[in-house]
This record gives C-alpha cells, sequence and structure tokens, in this order.
C-alpha cells in the first residue's frame, strides 16, 4: 500500500519538478505512438471503409486478415520487422533499426488493422438504405459514403482512440526494434519495464500512472474534437462537398 | 413515344441471381400525373422504383427519361438525370443533426451557395408544415414530423419525379391521410410527377391518377382507379383490390347474357360470358350487398336467406358476415345496422344485383398461400 501512495506522489512530483531525462522519454512516446495512430488513422480509415462499401475481389480475405491482425502480438510484429530492418535483412541498408522511426513503424503496423477492423464495424452499423436514400437524393458514391462516415462517426473515433491505445500501451514490438536506448529510443512503456527491472517499483509506478493520465487526455481530447466537429458542420453549413 | 412522357420504360427486367424479380413490358409516367404502384410484398414494387431511379441497373431493357435513352447516357449525363428524381422511403431515415442540415443536403450535392440553400430550406420547411423546426435535432422528432423533414428534404431542390415507396405505412390513420392530402397538394401545386408505391389498395386509389397492380415482378392490370377497381381483370386483383366476397363455383347454364352458376348448393345469376358447365370464380363487392330482415321486394336478382355469423364495426361502417350457407360479407353503415337491429344469429336476407358479380374464368388455385401478405 505504502509503495502505491508513495508512487503517486513520485508521479506528482516528476510532473512538476522539471525532469529533462523524463520529459524527454514522455516526449518520445508521445511522437512515435502519435505519428503511428496518425499514419494508423490515415491507413485504416479508408481501408476499413473500402471494406466496408465497396466490393472488390478478395475482400473477404483482406477483410478476415484485418481482423486477425487486430489481435497480432506485439513481440512478433517487433521480431519480424526486427528481422526485416536489421543490417542483414532486406531492408538492412536504410539504417533503421534502434531509431524512432523504426519505432513508429511498428506500431503503424499494430495500430491499422485495429482502426480499420473497427472503422468497418461501425460503417456496418450505419442503416444501408441511408446510403439509398443519399444517392436517391442526389448525392455521387464517394458523398455518400462521406455522409455514412458522418454517420458512423462515434464508432470510427473510437476507433482512432483504440488504435492510439493499442501503440501506446505497447511495449513489446518498440523494445525489440528500438532497443530502449536512453535519450534515443526510450519510451514509457520501455522505461517502466526497466525501472521494475531494476527494482525501483516507485518510478515505475509514476510513470505508468503518468501513462494512464496521458491516454486520458488524448481521449478527452479526441472525443471533444468529434463534438466540435459536428458543432462546427452545422453552425457553418459552408464546406459543401463538391457537386 | 409521346412528348410529355417524362419517364418510360421499356421491356424492363430485373434478375437477382437466376431469379427473375421483375419484368415490366411497359410503363410510362406523364407529366405531372402520380402512378400507384399496387402490389402484395415480394411484388418488385420497390425493385422498380429502385431501377427508374437509376439506383440500380436493370438486368435487361430500356429507360427513357424525356425521351432519352438512360443506357446511352454517359456516367455524368445520368448523374444529371438522376439528380432530377428522388425517393422517399417508409422510414424517413433521416441524417444524423440538425432538420436544417436534413433539408439543405440536396441542395449541398447540388452545388447550390450556402446562403440560398438556407433560404429554400426554410421554404421547404414551410411548405410541409414545419415552420420553425430547422434547429430541432433529428432525435426530437416524433415519426409525423420525421417523415414531413423527410418530405421537405425531397421537395426542396425542386425535383421533377418522386417515387414515394410506401411513406405512409408507418404512421398512424389519422396522420397518414393529412400526410397524403398534403403531398397530393405539394404533388400538384409544384407540377411534380409522381410514381407511388403501395400495399393498401385506398391509399393507391386516393394518390394515383393511374394505378398499375403488380404481382411477382408483373404488371397485371393498368388503369385509373375506377377501371381497376370496377373492373378487375383477374380473381387476384379483385381480391387485393378488396373485394371481398370471392367464391368458387360452376356455370349451369347461359341464357340471354346471364350465367347461372352453381355456388354451395345455391344459384347465383351473374351478368358475363362463360360456358354451361365451366368452372369460374365469382366476385362480389361487400358494399354491394344489402341486407333485410325480411324477403324484400326488390329487383335484385340475387337474394339468399341466411343467418348473420359476424358482425365488425369499423368506425362509421360495420362489416356483417352472413352464412347463406356460403359465406357472404356486406358492408352497410352503422346507422343501417342499428335501425335493421341486427344481431349475431340473427336470420336476414343478403341482396346483390347479378351486374354486381364479377366473374372471373381464370384458373382457379395458386392464388391462396400468395395471398397471405
Amino acid at each position: 500500500m505504502n509503495t502505491i501512495l508513495e508512487a503517486f506522489k513520485d508521479a506528482f512530483f516528476l510532473i512538476v519538478r522539471f525532469n529533462p531525462e523524463f520529459y524527454r522519454v514522455l516526449g518520445l512516446s508521445l511522437v512515435v505512438s502519435g505519428s503511428a495512430a496518425a499514419i494508423g488513422t490515415l491507413l485504416g480509415v479508408p481501408l476499413g471503409v473500402l471494406l466496408s462499401k465497396t466490393n472488390f475481389r478478395g475482400r473477404g480475405f483482406v477483410l478476415s486478415l484485418v481482423h486477425a491482425f487486430m489481435g497480432l502480438p506485439p513481440v512478433v510484429v517487433g521480431l519480424f520487422t526486427f528481422l526485416i530492418i536489421a543490417r542483414s535483412g532486406p531492408l538492412g541498408s536504410l539504417e533503421l533499426l534502434y531509431t524512432p522511426g523504426a519505432m513508429i513503424i511498428v506500431q503503424v503496423i499494430l495500430a491499422t488493422p485495429i482502426v480499420a477492423g473497427f472503422t468497418h464495424a461501425s460503417m456496418e452499423g450505419v442503416d444501408p438504405r441511408l446510403f439509398l436514400q443519399a444517392r436517391s437524393l442526389g448525392a455521387s458514391r464517394f458523398q455518400a459514403i462521406i455522409l455514412g462516415m458522418r454517420e458512423a462517426r462515434e464508432g470510427i473515433v473510437a476507433a482512432i482512440i483504440a488504435g492510439f491505445g493499442r501503440v501506446l500501451a505497447e511495449v513489446g514490438a518498440v523494445t525489440i526494434v528500438g532497443g530502449n536506448i536512453r535519450g534515443k529510443t526510450r519510451v514509457m512503456t520501455t522505461d517502466i519495464v526497466l525501472q521494475s527491472r531494476k527494482g525501483d517499483y516507485g518510478l515505475a509506478l509514476a510513470e505508468g500512472i503518468i501513462l494512464i493520465l496521458l491516454a486520458v487526455l488524448v481521449n478527452i481530447f479526441l472525443t471533444r474534437l468529434q463534438s466540435e466537429g459536428v458543432r462546427r458542420e452545422s453552425e457553418k453549413r459552408v464546406t459543401g462537398w463538391p457537386a | 413515344m409521346g412528348k410529355d412522357k417524362v419517364i418510360e420504360a421499356i421491356r424492363l427486367e430485373k434478375k437477382y441471381g437466376e431469379k427473375t424479380v421483375l419484368r415490366v413490358e411497359k410503363f410510362f409516367l406523364e407529366r405531372g400525373e402520380t402512378v400507384s404502384v399496387l402490389g402484395p410484398s415480394g411484388a418488385g414494387k420497390s425493385v422498380f422504383l429502385r431501377l427508374l431511379n437509376l439506383l440500380e441497373e436493370p438486368t435487361a431493357g430500356k429507360i427513357f427519361f424525356r425521351g432519352r435513352e438512360i443506357g446511352e447516357l454517359g456516367g455524368k449525363d445520368r448523374d444529371r438525370v438522376r439528380k432530377k428524381m428522388t425517393m422517399l422511403f417508409q422510414d424517413p431515415l433521416l441524417f444524423k443533426g440538425k432538420v436544417l442540415d436534413n433539408v439543405v443536403y440536396g441542395l449541398k450535392v447540388r452545388g447550390v451557395p450556402p446562403a440560398l440553400r438556407r433560404e429554400k430550406a426554410l421554404g421547404a420547411l414551410r411548405l410541409v408544415g414545419l415552420d420553425g423546426f430547422e434547429e430541432r435535432r433529428v432525435e426530437n422528432l416524433s415519426g409525423g414530423e420525421a417523415q414531413r423533414v423527410a418530405l421537405a428534404r425531397a421537395f426542396v431542390f425542386e425535383p421533377e419525379v418522386l417515387f414515394l415507396d410506401e411513406p405512409f405505412a408507418n404512421l398512424d390513420a389519422l396522420l397518414k391521410v393529412r400526410l397524403q392530402l398534403d403531398v397530393k397538394r405539394i404533388l400538384s401545386e409544384g407540377g411534380l410527377s409522381c410514381v407511388f408505391v403501395t400495399h393498401d389498395q385506398e391509399e393507391a386509389a386516393r394518390m394515383g391518377d393511374r394505378i398499375v397492380v403488380l404481382r411477382q415482378g408483373r404488371v397485371l392490370q393498368e388503369g385509373t382507379p375506377e377501371d381497376v377497381f370496377s373492373s378487375p381483370s383477374s380473381e387476384f386483383v379483385a381480391r387485393f383490390t378488396g373485394m371481398e366476397n370471392i367464391l368458387e363455383g360452376r356455370v349451369e347454364s347461359v341464357s340471354e347474357g346471364i350465367c347461372h352458376v352453381e355456388v354451395g348448393g345455391e344459384t347465383i345469376e351473374v351478368v358475363g360470358a362463360a360456358r354451361s358447365g365451366e368452372r369460374v370464380v365469382v366476385g362480389i363487392r361487400p358494399e354491394e350487398i344489402t341486407l333485410f330482415t325480411s324477403l324484400p321486394r326488390s329487383s335484385s336478382r340475387n337474394v339468399f336467406e341466411g343467418k348473420v355469423a359476424e358482425i365488425e364495426i369499423l368506425g362509421p361502417l360495420a362489416k356483417v358476415k352472413v352464412e347463406c350457407p356460403f359465406i357472404l360479407v356486406s358492408t352497410i353503415t352503422k346507422k343501417s345496422l342499428e335501425e335493421l337491429q341486427l344481431k349475431e344469429g340473427m336470420d336476414v336476407f343478403a341482396s346483390f344485383k347479378a351486374t354486381a358479380v364479377h366473374l372471373f374464368v381464370a384458373p382457379i388455385g395458386d392464388l391462396r398461400e400468395e395471398m397471405e401478405y
């Protein structure tokens, strides 16, 4: 019990006392997982929408692949990526190993299927007759899909949050391709592992608390953004889609 | 083809896989008219509308819009044609958000500038009787209000053709009639052409200048409501247009244009053409059957004595089932029910003219299961 209380105190001091080492770790976590989630969104949302609203050959196969990849073990993804970007691997010449770039790559691989899978599910939840209604009101296929995305926006935002949550909390993949190098590739999760191993449970727990806080803040931010977007949309009604 | 035909379809066919769900030889919609497409569920009515609205591709056949064949148009021109039409569904299918966002949608996708959009949308809301509803959220609307918003959303961009796919089916009776009248008014004020799909014969007659009866993807009959209701071309149309008394029998003899049809041991006299010995179906509308408590001295050729089996009150009307021994259903006013002091089990005389009986020589049989729509 004492350890936990101490940890909260430590967490507080970590935040208020400007410890550059700690902020560097925190910052890198945000940069790596933020970029990975952003790229995962850019790839995953269109993929999820496409899987729901178009009918191409092999659609079923891609969908099962996406679903299977939603549960990919991060360590395994890390290992595969490691073998590909390692000096002797096919992409070894890019010298990505033990860089934040490599960490972003593995996390994109982890985030994209999550975002795509949940986006697909929320698009499937939209009444198909709404698309027909939009078309019959004069919308092009593309405009009807945009409308469908607006209808599914809570689900799509949840998909993005889930993707971000997955990579922010992930430790196995970033350890393997990042190496947890101090001042270079050390992020919150890898540092928590390190501090626990060293027996500094207080610091590890403090960092854990901050990580959770961070996740909560980002979720609040994204949810806000979504409702703001809705409000703005109905206020201005200017941004018409091309007719 | 006539120049005032907005839409014309020839040998229109739609298959899903191997199954032909629709085959319409010929259909047209004239400018300003409303055609009711009447049929049971599964008749292909909705598919028909989706084809005409260019939301689905026909498997075969041609659709013309103002004389131009759609199949020959490129994607852009096709979209342009599609934008002159719109459809209203059974459910309002409103988009999340505010009423105004919904109503402006059609204008938005047509690239109408924002200021004009708002003005037009407010006008459309006024037209459907929803003045001041623009800022309301759609989740807070009643069923009738939601359907009105859907109407405003359809009318706002002044389409030339409106397709209505049972838009009143989910509304209660009073609301339904009010909305029907409103739609009729808006249609005629705007000079719109309309195809109205329904399984309700009264609705079809109320809304349509013409009725097309559809069954299993085929047109069974087409004509003015009077035509279709007074001279149904088949037993199916008769049943479907509310001819409740459908009896099977056999022609005993024919003399001077009057057929004597044997039904359940009794003889019904019918004006019609059939051969002696032929198996036939006779149909009598319930409102054509008059009831008496004593033997009437009327000129009606058909008078049958029977017992009142059941009385059902339907608002100002009453439906009386008489066993004589075949069942005859008669619709009388509640007032005459009271005057006759009819009770279940009472002896009555049911009477109808020979000219009120419709004679169908079409084969009987395959109808029963299908009538369970």
